[in-house]
């Protein structure tokens, strides 16, 4: 929630500029729960034109779960930056990766430095990815009760059905934040590629894309930045639950569209139905667990899911792990499209993986397994 | 519903450079027949011309027009507009829907078929200025809706004061008329004009002077903005032909029509000898397309012909065709239809009055058939 500046008589202080030479860089990083962000702001006296100007910081990873009091100090390593869209220029914001005191070890939820790896090794099949990431508006009555926007306290509005895409009052729910949204990422120079209103009420999709590499993953957490901070000003919490609500209430995902030189290439398609998809069949079980946790509850085989246990795959089809365009099979190559990831995914993750299984013969999908693992275990 | 930006001190997102980039607003009518969705897709590229804006593709499952085994539609960019909220260079991009071959039309895709009419017609040059009236609701809850400015699960003094009216008693909703008008003009769309109608928080806009295709098109684009001025007011529109059982007007939307030959002298005898027999002849045919539940509004009062019986009259408004005074005066001009219910398409609309006056009827049982089709369930 932001206080407004009533009794201030028309002073601004967003646009107190003149004079401002400092540039203001808020530091970002990924928590210790893995899915949400904290920042911070460090005043810089000289102009930052390369991210080589930018330094690193610390913290306090004791508040932030990822790190006990003794051994507090988490330190920050700038990756990438961009321009602030709330203070506008010179001001920007910057992705950072966490270590550990050593400055070597990543800290808790630090999966970036591996992705970097492997998308390092992989360069030279430019894998592309596009990520459709869903979310839910919510509301809050009191500090404790949650109930997505525009529906009836406690209760539910109507069926599914007219809510995708959709226009209207009795239909379309918080449009302006997903429009802010939209804006914020253009002129912070984010990939996003689109935006959409969901199948269930008061849930939204933006796209980020096409993204090569590692950037999929910063751009993704960039956005996700951006529309919480945004969810402050507008009053509204943003939800990547993949199924906040039980009942005949669609659940968040993350589809992941996925091509390399190999799918864009000659005889891509069938590239794509002999060799990758198979590749992916056989992984699925292990795959499934870098998908986002709570993910069983989504992937149900109802709601333009499929089943969790199951792999499958189809052209066109919406109810598969795998969707196939059809402008894949009409041109021969292309893309593809997973749809198992859940909102609250790591796209460091997810893209790693994805590439790992299609282009490195599966050899990190262990080690990324077992960093997870070793991210969710409680702190010592 | 959209939130308030309270709290950012002046600080408009909706003014944020976007550098580069166009926003394009893919419009489509969806599984209903009656409602459109919309998506938006990031151009990196300046959009010149339709010919930049490509092919895309939507989940047809989550809109009624396929199942999710087949769930791809496709989005095929047809008329180009500005958009009027995002402003230059931001475009409203109307589209036809097809299934995954690319070539059969999708549920309730009609333009293809009233274009190729349209086109085979077009020696007869058709004209067209549809007059859509609707009701402005305000909900309460997410499920009680009643007109705007009625006493709640009540009704206000009766119909006679309210047509044309002006004033705080009278008038209600004039903020999202006006606002509307304003949106369409911007957009380059043909709207002609707004006034308040019979029943209270009713109104109209009229889209015209159009030609052939345009009609549909510039009307359904009109739609698309009064229904996204509606979330932004927070009133619902409705274009039920008979929302309100009683006293109270329905909802229509009067199309009227003419011809290189209507136009010319001597139009006024042809419209009479000639149009409204083959009107006649092909009454129930074209009832049949005039918008669902039509036959709850066209009872024979509140200014309506009755629905089973086709007449006509000179500047008479209880009847199916009213010939304006005007073209009997001059001996040439246009004819109202005012049959159309306010829920009809326009593209099967202004395809069937021109298939039964110029073609005789060749294309009727198609629309028909078309029709029924759409209406099927999946």
């Amino acid at each position: 929630m932001t206080e407004t500046v009533e009794h201030l008589r028309d002073f601004n202080y967003y646009k107190l500029n003149q004079n401002v030479t400092q540039v203001l860089a808020e530091y970002i990083w990924i928590d210790g729960t893995g899915e949400r962000m904290r920042s911070k702001t460090k005043v810089y006296l000289t102009p930052i034109t390369q991210l080589s100007d930018l330094e690193w910081w610390t913290y306090d990873g004791s508040s932030t779960e990822q790190a006990n009091t003794k051994w507090s100090e988490i330190y920050l390593k700038p990756v990438v930056y961009v321009r602030d869209p709330f203070r506008g220029d010179p001001h920007i914001l910057v992705l950072c990766e966490t270590y550990l005191p050593d400055k070597k070890t990543p800290a808790r939820y630090n999966f970036r430095w591996i992705a970097n790896e492997i998308m390092e090794k992989a360069k030279d099949f430019k894998p592309w990815f596009g990520i459709e990431q869903e979310y839910f508006l919510l509301k809050r009555t009191g500090t404790t009760h949650i109930w997505p926007l525009g529906w009836p306290t406690g209760g539910f509005p109507y069926p599914q059905g007219r809510y995708y895409c959709s226009i209207g009052e009795r239909n379309n729910f918080g449009r302006a934040l997903a429009e802010a949204h939209l804006r914020a990422c253009l002129n912070a120079g984010i990939k996003i590629a689109g935006i959409n209103a969901e199948v269930a009420p008061s849930q939204w999709e933006f796209q980020i894309g096409i993204a090569e590499g590692i950037e999929i993953g910063d751009h993704l957490w960039l956005a996700r930045y951006i529309l919480e901070r945004l969810g402050e000003e507008f009053g509204i919490d943003i939800n990547y639950d993949p199924k906040p609500i039980l009942g005949d209430w669609n659940g968040s995902g993350a589809h992941t569209n996925y091509s390399d030189v190999k799918t864009r290439g000659e005889g891509g398609y069938k590239y794509i139905v002999d060799e990758l998809i198979p590749l992916l069949s056989n992984t699925h079980k292990e795959v499934l667990k870098l998908y986002g946790a709570n993910n069983e509850k989504r992937l149900t085989g109802h709601h333009e899911t499929s089943s969790y246990d199951q792999f499958s795959w189809g052209d066109g089809s919406r109810g598969g792990s795998i969707r196939v365009p059809v402008v894949t099979k009409e041109l021969g190559a292309g893309y593809l499209e997973d749809r198992r990831p859940a909102a609250n995914i790591d796209p460091y993750l997810v893209s790693a993986v994805i590439v790992d299984v299609a282009l490195l013969n599966s050899t990190y999908v262990n080690q990324l397994k077992q960093l997870l693992v070793q991210s969710a275990k409680p702190l010592a | 519903m959209t939130e308030t930006i309270e709290n950012l001190r002046d600080f408009n997102y909706f003014k944020l450079n976007t550098n580069t980039h166009v926003l394009v607003e893919y419009i489509w009518i969806d599984g209903t027949g009656e409602r459109l969705r919309s998506k938006t897709k990031v151009y990196d590229t300046p959009i010149k011309s339709l010919d930049d804006v490509e092919w895309w593709t939507f989940d047809g499952s989550s809109t009624d027009q396929a199942i999710t085994k087949f769930s791809e539609i496709f989005l095929k960019p047809v008329c180009m507009v500005r958009d009027p909220f995002r402003g230059d260079p931001h475009k409203f991009v109307l589209c036809e829907t097809y299934k995954p071959d690319r070539k059969t039309p999708a549920r309730f895709n009609f333009r293809w078929i009233a274009e190729k009419i349209m086109q085979e017609a077009s020696e007869s040059d058709p004209w067209f200025g549809i007059e859509q009236e609707y009701f402005m609701l305000k909900r309460t809850g997410t499920t009680h809706l009643w007109p705007l400015g009625w006493p709640v699960g009540g009704f206000p003094y009766p119909q006679g004061r309210y047509y044309c009216s002006i004033g705080e008693r009278n008038n209600f909703g004039r903020a999202l008329s006006e606002a509307h008008q304003r949106a369409c003009l911007c957009a380059g769309l043909k709207l002609s004009g707004i006034n308040s109608e019979v029943a209270p928080s009713q109104w109209e806009f009229q889209i015209g002077i159009a030609r052939g295709i345009e009609a549909g098109d510039h009307l359904w684009l009109a739609r698309y903005i009064l229904e996204r001025l509606g979330e932004e007011f927070g009133i619902d529109i409705n274009y039920d032909p008979k929302p309100i059982q009683g006293d109270w007007n329905g909802t229509g939307a009067h199309c009227n029509f003419s011809t290189t030959t209507t136009r010319e002298q001597g139009g006024y005898e042809y419209i009479k000898e000639f149009m409204l027999p083959l009107l006649e002849k092909n009454h129930q045919k074209m009832m049949l397309l005039y918008g669902l539940n039509n036959e709850a509004r066209l009872t024979g009062k509140h200014e309506t012909g009755e629905y089973n019986q086709f007449s006509w009259g000179d500047g008479s408004r209880g009847c199916s065709i009213r010939v304006p005074i005007i073209t009997k005066e001059l001996g040439k001009g246009y004819l109202e239809d005012r049959r159309p219910a306010a829920n009809m398409d326009p593209y099967l609309v202004c395809s069937a009055l021109v298939d039964a006056t110029c073609m005789n009827g060749k294309y009727l049982m198609t629309l028909i058939e078309q029709f029924a089709e759409s209406l099927k369930q999946l």
